[in-house]
């Protein structure tokens, strides 16, 4: 049986192995459609060699998409920067309803693969803990799978990142499929082992349908 | 020559779409899963060109519900995966000869459609 540290550890970098290949698979989609953008423009100019009259306006247009592609690039990048980066400090002060929407973008792909939609609630101002934000990020990704899962195609999940009565808390709302889930199947040892080091609490109500995560002293 | 192009990605399949037709390759491109197979209800095509990822059905899947409403389409499978492994995973679902990784030279599909269309 495996210690708790290596649940910890094997499950961090799963996580992050996940989370970078979704991103290059979503940098391989931006070259693709550059790739064919700069394809088009060797067609075009090849016509133009030949004789064959083109609208100057099909070249502004195929710079436009070029330029379009590199801002979508850009902020892929981004977002691979600062996901790199949260392994950076053990324990530090973050804000919960910045944290869950970077993990709702992070986890587009594989939200849309699934035909579902994570969906926060808007913010009525940051929830702030201080807690570790890799593993944080892991735990909320974890969560948010699962939650995936638990709803038909179509449907969204709602996200609620609340402080009451001094808990900070992440509800994950709409999930008609929790009826039925066993005990042992959610949360399995590998949340229970990141709960426990982000001295967070795990509860699955299924007839509201919720998945809930507390920080009970903030 | 018919072609039908799926991906999820409107301005990779619809560029596309326009470099096989100055190619005098006839093709047309949907976004979803759904509309593919909606198309071949109104449309004959020889081949699809399917991304493996789409959102809520998979390329492979598409393939399968395509291959039951049109038995001599033909099909190509492009993908994003970056890593070999990831791909020979595809290839063993698709066929390696039938299996492109993104980004594709427009000379290496049309040469792919064409050994395909011969087979």
């Amino acid at each position: 049986m495996s210690s708790k540290s290596d649940i910890i550890g094997e499950t961090g970098l799963q996580f992050f192995g996940k989370v970078s290949a979704s991103i290059s698979h979503e940098i391989k989609n931006v070259l693709a459609i550059m790739n064919e953008n700069a394809g088009l423009l060797e067609d075009y100019t090849r016509m133009l060699e030949n004789g064959k009259p083109i609208n100057t306006e099909l070249f502004k247009t195929l710079a436009g998409k070029v330029l379009k592609q590199i801002q979508r690039a850009d902020g892929i990048v981004k977002r691979l920067n600062r996901f790199a980066h949260s392994v950076d400090n053990f324990a530090m002060s973050v804000d919960l309803v910045e944290i869950v929407a970077f993990m709702v973008e992070l986890s587009h792909r594989s939200a849309s693969s699934r035909g579902v939609s994570p969906e926060p609630s808007p913010s009525t101002g940051p929830v702030k803990i201080t807690t570790n934000p890799f593993f944080l990020q892991s735990l909320i990704w974890l969560c948010l799978d699962f939650a995936m899962d638990t709803v038909d195609n179509g449907k969204a999940i709602g996200i609620i990142t609340e402080e009451t009565e001094g808990c900070a808390r992440i509800r994950f709302t709409h999930l008609k499929g929790l009826t039925g889930i066993s005990i042992d199947e959610f949360p399995s040892e590998r949340e229970k082992a990141l709960l426990s080091l982000l001295k967070a609490e795990l509860t699955v109500d299924d007839n509201a349908g919720e998945i809930v995560i507390t920080w009970p002293e903030t | 020559m018919k072609i039908l192009l799926v991906d999820d990605e409107e301005e990779l399949v619809s560029t596309l779409a326009e470099r096989l037709s100055l190619r005098e390759i006839d093709a047309d491109w949907v976004t979803t899963g759904e509309d593919a197979l909606k198309r071949v209800d109104t449309e004959n095509y020889d081949l699809a060109v399917l991304d493996v990822k789409i959102p809520k059905i998979s390329g492979i899947e598409i393939k399968k519900k395509l291959a039951v409403k049109c038995p001599d389409m033909k099909f190509i499978f492009m993908t994003g995966h970056g890593s070999e492994d990831n791909f020979k995973a595809g290839s063993a679902e698709a066929g390696p000869e039938y299996y492109l990784p993104k980004p594709v030279s427009i000379k290496t599909l049309i040469k792919k459609i064409n050994d395909v269309l011969r087979k």
